[in-house]
């Protein structure tokens, strides 16, 4: 855009939409198209990116402002619109609202949908957090998705989305929370209602636009378009969304100590430790969830800028609205023109009625919000630069990229003469003697050798398919995959869906066999606890903070004391931290009688974890030496136990 | 005080043997004397008369208990004069009760009872006892709570980490926890050590379930550790150790033999401030690399045992000694080849007084280094090096000539001039071990007695000794170690020699040195009444004389005796008069049958170790031994007379049993659940399937072998 304005002559993207041809096949008829435009048909299929011809008609491809206008005279082309992303945002800490960033809006021809979580409020200190936040906009098309941006966000919104039924699920009352039920967390998935011309939008098209790669997967493959903008997207969605899992923890564990609260009433001074426990821990989530938030500040900013319309193409661009060119430079002007903005979009968008509400949230915010975000200057600099000067790095590599179906076929290598397809081809080769002689010879049986051995090797880098992703090559930061199993794995990863579900926590999912394996290997039975409860996925991390912390012990499981019990005694071993002094002993004299006379203690079975922290509870008789931590943790001891794979344990006193 | 008198002098006249009075009131101003002895039975019916009984409620209640207590101090040496002392009246018994700081029970049952007896004990050593329960355990914590602070469970199975936990958690003055080879135990037991927080001395060796989590709640809990032993303890890896040594600050000693560590602990390890003690035994994981990348330096190390180190060579040695300056002791046994950078990286370290390098291959030029790099070597262990030359070893002794300790058994290249340089040079020793030097002649031992007056232990054994050379060290007065086992050429006159000079001696091993007879062996009785342990072995020659005599050594504990023309008679009267036996050997005594097994049975109630083999002892003989309630270990190997029955009956009977070894063909004779009774008691069953082994004369046979070895 931003090169548009200032290059007109430059090829940008456009999306043609074309009539759906009746006789011919969709492809032939959009190269002739643009053929006529062009010149010839090889210009014209270079210039394609892709045809859209299930949900509606159309190509994209890149064109010069001439060139677009030659089109738009073309008969059969119904509109050339210049490929543009739209992004949604979460606002900052302390800002109650969303907005959406977007200059543009498709009327008449085209469906919104928005998905967007209402604000919540759930913290004590009246911190009003909106959680974000699933847009997805479909232009005119209703099948051209911004998968670019959806991908990221889809996750972000699970997690939080996940995060806020938990948080309504388990406040109850009389949690020093601030009161907030249910209703105040509304999460909103509406979709617009559907526009004629296009029915049911969105998902159960692209389904069917991409149908042919997902015969098995239930959950849609999802097409990288190329016809969107280079928006930059530097925030990191996994962080973001490994952020927001750790906060979850953190509000179970302030919900089971809350719940030991009200289990254990009538305790003022327990109370009052346990009290800043819960403060402390509030804070501390507090915190997280701002900078959490933070995170998003520069993609914010970004997406602003990728947001404002090149002004070099207003006929080109439907329903610009007016004040959207003057916004070019000056930031703060832009935010604060979005407000006005806010209500051309929100009367475009036809809302129902109970979005108005909402939509009052949002202009508040954004007025707040533009005031609060500083935005420095050289950071604009440093975006345009980056467009302008076709930063790639140096021309030492070739850049390849394979197409998302090569990445995800199953097999790379097929039999030429039964088509039966390989992952490697050693097994090819192997395959292939079956079908004649002459594949048994050695040269047929060898290892093809690189011919390229002889001449100076080309440094082969790969390009993601996918748009927009740092690893594609139309990005400004590109960073090349170094081979294709990078490339396979980078795709899986960042771009699909994630499959694969840990058997052992059911939570973790992976889009890479191999990186399931990883996890299982350390997952579940394997954690590593300390006594004050913090758990830790490998060991040395848990001996890094043993060490670290006076008093912090490794916590024993329950299950292993058991198993290491086995005397020819077992029920001593059922005599769990129950033996203590107060246990009265018999002793008849009579060696026989030493079995009987012990006073065995009930066995706790609800006991999950064997510390020997939770000795401290009891009263040896003024043996108890050990030091206590500010936070009386022995109290209770694994209220800190998080993700709920134990319930919480009721003090050893009162067992 | 007259009546009193002639009460200790009727019980010193009753008391036919051994009794001991001790006048501990001379000039004191209540100069009563005290008198008892150690023949409980005998001071009972001293006091059985009506009269007597009246004088001594009098007389002994007005001793008062320190003056008690200042007695009972000096009877420690025999625990049968404690016995006898309780039993004197009932303030005896009492301050008896109150005195006893140490309690070796020898069945775990009875401990309560025992616990109530004894309040103060302070060390409770449970190694005799097979089975010891958590209940004992927690009586145990009950009742000893604040003055137990030693308890040895080292040879004990069938607790749990409850009773531990009962013990660690009540006993706050508990200083001391020997766990070795309970194999069964896991973190959890791990934990509740963790809760002794006063916990100095901890040995854990081959507690093979113990994690990094165990040991870490251990370092965490016991931050007063001082000795930690972790001897095969195969859970723990550098995590643990790591932890240990960052929490345990005072650490002393610390033992990580066999366990699967690698270098990255060291550092951590070596930083310890007070380490003195630190024995890496086979640790595979460490490795030349590794140790050359440790920078950590440790002043305060001071014995460092690398034995076994089977990946570490030269280089890694001389890194981890230059970073050590203060060791005094080192050994680096069946490690790798001593060669000359090796021996000069011995250079750095000043105080260096102990080399051990058993199994290890020497060079010359190694030895000569080495001689070169340390400035006082006391002790230098060669056992089993090959490559050990005269020119090496005399380089040595000239350097070193203050050298204490000299192990060069199975040095078999060094001749009679290694000899005269170490005679000459080091006349200072006072250990000595040539076994198996079968280079040297008879006149190169003869210079030992000559010129090292000083020895006190000697191992010849397997050499070319001669009476002559037994003459000669006849002359090492403070002589209490001799074995000259499989020496061919000694006779009865060299043991009479050694029998007039050496007064002080207290263990001789003549196994298979087959020209002794009974008058060698009646010489020694007489000439070493201190003597302990007696290895008689297969010198045919000896008869119930020998016994005879040797009954008169009232310290003997050990006695061998494979293979002797004894009988029962002679097996009676060392029984009656060896009444500390501890350990007898009758292998092959085809005479001694259920009479000699009667006798010991009555008398020999000390009685822990017996191998029964190829004696003439039936049912009834090994019944009666089962009431010696301290015997612990068994081997009755192809015994005509012994039926199934007649062994079940002795295995239930014996209830301190800890380990039989029995023919195979018993195993399915005796009744299934009588072997998992005795085996759920803590004995372990070895059952072995050799052949009945006809009298081959083994002595003419060992003369044989020895002969063509010689050539």
């Amino acid at each position: 855009m931003a090169e548009a304005t200032t290059k007109p002559e430059e090829a940008t993207v456009q999306i043609v939409y074309v009539e759906r041809p009746e006789t011919e096949e969709p492809e032939t008829f959009h190269i002739r198209t643009l053929a006529a435009v062009l010149g010839s048909e090889e210009a014209a299929k270079d210039a394609v990116i892709y045809h859209y011809k299930h949900a509606s008609s159309g190509f994209s491809a890149k064109l010069t402002q001439s060139q677009v206008e030659q089109l738009s005279r073309q008969p059969g082309v119904l509109q050339v619109i210049p490929s543009r992303t739209y992004n949604l945002h979460g606002s900052r800490a302390g800002v109650m609202g969303l907005w959406i960033e977007g200059d543009e809006l498709p009327r008449g021809r085209g469906g919104c949908g928005i998905y967007f979580a209402a604000p919540i409020s759930f913290d004590p200190f009246c911190l009003l957090e909106d959680l974000v936040l699933e847009k997805w906009f479909s232009t005119d098309s209703g099948a051209k998705m911004d998968f670019k941006l959806r991908r990221p966000l889809e996750a972000s919104s699970n997690a939080s989305l996940s995060m806020m039924s938990e948080i309504s699920r388990n406040l109850k009352p009389g949690l020093p929370f601030v009161p907030c039920d249910s209703t105040n967390i509304c999460y909103v998935a509406r979709q617009e209602q559907s526009f004629s011309e296009f029915p049911p939008p969105q998902v159960t098209q692209s389904h069917g636009l991409y149908a042919r790669e997902q015969k098995t997967e239930t959950k849609k493959q999802l097409e990288p378009s190329s016809a969107v903008n280079d928006l930059v997207m530097d925030w990191n969605p996994r962080l973001m969304l490994s952020n927001l899992s750790f906060l979850e923890q953190k509000i179970h564990q302030v919900q089971d100590i809350v719940r030991s609260i009200i289990s254990q009433e009538g305790r003022a001074n327990e109370l009052a430790a346990q009290q800043q426990l819960v403060t402390a821990d509030l804070t501390y989530i507090i915190i997280q969830l701002i900078s959490t938030a933070g995170t998003l500040l520069p993609n914010i900013k970004n997406a602003l800028l990728s947001a404002t319309p090149p002004v070099g193409q207003p006929g080109v661009v439907a329903n610009l609205p007016e004040n959207a060119s003057q916004k070019q430079h000056e930031v703060l002007p832009v935010e604060l023109a979005k407000a006005s903005e806010y209500d051309e979009l929100i009367k475009d968008l036809n809302c129902g009625g109970e979005g108005d509400e909402l939509i009052k949230c949002l202009n508040n915010s954004v007025a707040e919000a533009s005031d609060s975000i500083p935005i420095e200057d050289h950071d604009i600099k440093d975006y345009d630069d980056g467009m302008d000067g076709e930063n790639l790095p140096p021309g030492s590599y070739e850049v390849l990229q394979l197409e998302k179906e090569e990445i995800l076929a199953p097999h790379t290598h097929f039999c030429l003469i039964c088509g039966k397809g390989f992952k490697r081809d050693a097994n090819l080769r192997m395959h292939m003697r079956g079908h004649g002689d002459e594949y048994k010879t050695p040269a047929a049986l060898a290892k093809p050798s690189k011919e390229a051995s002889s001449e100076p090797a080309i440094i082969r880098r790969y390009s993601c398919p996918f748009v927009g992703c740092k690893r594609n090559k139309e990005h400004k930061k590109f960073q090349p995959l170094k081979t294709i199993l990078c490339v396979k794995n980078h795709y899986k990863r960042s771009h699909c869906d994630k499959s694969y579900t840990c058997s052992r926590c059911k939570t973790k999912k992976f889009s890479v066999i191999a990186d399931l394996k990883t996890h299982e290997k350390h997952c579940g039975r394997d954690k590593w606890i300390c006594s004050c409860g913090t758990t830790f996925s490998r060991k040395d991390k848990l001996f890094g903070h043993v060490a670290l912390f006076q008093g912090h012990t490794p916590a024993i499981h329950m299950d292993d004391a058991k198993v290491s019990g086995t005397s020819d005694h077992a029920q001593f071993s059922e005599t769990t931290n129950g033996m203590v002094a107060d246990m009265a002993y018999n002793f008849s004299g009579n060696a026989s009688d030493d079995t009987q006379s012990l006073d065995i203690k009930d066995v706790d079975d609800g006991q999950g974890y064997f510390s020997p922290m939770n000795f401290d509870a009891c009263n040896f008789g003024g043996l108890d030496e050990f030091p206590r931590s500010a936070y009386d943790v022995s109290e209770s001891p694994f209220s800190f136990l998080s993700t709920g794979t134990c319930s919480f344990i009721p003090r050893n006193g009162e067992n | 005080m007259t009546k009193s008198r002639d009460l200790c002098r009727r019980i010193d006249r009753s008391d036919g043997f051994a009794t001991l009075t001790l006048d501990l009131f001379s000039g004191s101003p209540n100069p009563n004397p005290c008198s008892y002895s150690r023949s409980a039975k005998r001071v009972r019916v001293s006091c059985a008369s009506p009269a007597a009984e009246e004088n001594r409620s009098s007389l002994f209640d007005s001793l008062s208990e320190e003056v008690l207590f200042l007695i009972l101090d000096r009877l420690d040496s025999d625990p049968l004069d404690k016995k006898s002392f309780s039993l004197v009246c009932r303030s005896f018994y009492a301050a008896e009760s109150r005195h006893r700081r140490a309690l070796t029970p020898l069945r775990s049952g009875l401990l309560p009872a025992a616990l109530a007896r004894y309040p103060s004990v302070s060390r409770l050593d449970l190694s005799l006892c097979p089975s010891v329960t958590d209940a004992a355990l927690a009586s145990v914590g009950g009742a000893l709570r604040s003055s137990l602070r030693s308890i040895d469970l080292s040879r004990s199975r069938g607790f749990s980490y409850a009773g531990i936990e009962s013990v660690a958690v009540n006993c706050a003055a508990l200083v001391e926890i020997n766990l070795s080879n309970a194999t069964d135990l896991s973190d959890a037991a791990a934990a509740a050590i963790g809760r002794a927080r006063n916990l100095e001395k901890l040995w854990l060796a081959r507690c093979k379930m113990v994690t990094d989590m165990g040991i870490g709640c251990i370092a965490v809990g016991c931050q007063k550790l001082r000795l930690l032993c972790l001897k095969w303890c195969l859970g723990i890896s550098d995590l643990g150790v790591g932890l240990v040594a960052v929490k345990c600050k005072q650490l002393r000693s610390l033992d990580l033999s066999f366990v699967p560590i690698t270098e990255k602990c060291l550092p951590a390890v070596l930083q310890l401030p007070h380490l003195e003690d630190l024995a890496l035994v086979g640790c595979l994981g460490i490795d030349d690399e590794g140790l050359m990348s440790v920078k950590q330096e440790s002043k305060s190390l001071q014995v460092l045992d690398m034995s076994n180190c089977q990946h570490v060579n030269h280089a890694g040695f001389s890194s981890l000694l230059s970073k050590t300056p203060g060791l005094r002791q080192i050994s680096l046994a069946y490690c790798c080849k001593v060669t000359h950078s090796l021996a000069s990286s011995l250079q750095k370290i000043y105080n260096l007084q102990s080399i051990k390098l058993d199994g290890c291959e020497v060079t010359t030029s190694g030895m000569k280094t080495m001689a070169n790099s340390c400035r006082t070597l006391g002790e230098l262990s060669l056992s089993k090096c090959s490559g050990v030359t005269d020119e090496g070893l005399s380089f040595i002794v000239t350097k070193h000539k203050g050298l204490v300790k000299l192990d060069a058994t199975c040095c078999r290249n060094i001749t009679d001039l290694s000899l005269a340089s170490i005679t000459s040079s080091c006349t200072s020793l006072t250990n000595l071990s040539m076994e198996s030097c079968n280079l040297v002649s008879r006149e190169g031992f003869r210079l030992i007695g000559q010129r090292c007056h000083l020895l006190e232990e000697l191992d010849l054994t397997d050499n070319d000794l001669d009476d002559e050379g037994l003459r000669a060290i006849s002359g090492c007065h403070n002589l209490s170690v001799l074995k000259i086992g499989i020496c061919l050429k000694i006779s009865d006159e060299g043991l009479i020699h050694v029998a007039k000079g050496c007064p002080n001696l207290q263990e001789l091993d003549l196994y298979r040195s087959v020209g002794i007879t009974d008058i060698g062996v009646m010489a020694i009785a007489r000439g070493c009444p201190l003597l302990q342990i007696i290895n008689l072995s297969y010198c045919t020659e000896v008869t119930d004389y020998s016994l005879r005599s040797l009954s008169k050594c009232s310290n003997l504990n050990t006695l061998e005796i494979r293979g002797c023309q004894v009988s029962s008679s002679g097996l009676a009267i060392i029984a009656v008069g060896c009444r500390k036996l501890t350990k007898l050997d009758i292998k092959k005594c085809y005479f001694v049958d259920d009479a000699g097994m009667l006798l010991l049975a009555r008398f020999s109630q000390n009685l822990r170790q017996i191998n029964l083999s190829y004696c003439s002892v039936t049912d009834v003989g090994l019944l009666a031994l089962a009431s010696v309630s301290c015997l612990q270990n068994m081997t009755i190997l192809h015994s005509g007379g012994l039926t199934a029955n007649g062994l079940a009956a002795v295995l239930v009977a014996c209830g301190g049993l800890t380990k039989v070894k029995l023919h195979s063909s018993f195993k399915p004779l005796v009744p299934k659940p009588i072997l998992e009774h005795v085996e759920a008691r803590g004995c372990v069953f070895q059952w072995r399937d050799k052949p009945f082994q006809v009298e081959l004369e083994p002595s003419e046979v060992w003369k044989q072998q020895s002969q063509e070895m010689h050539v």
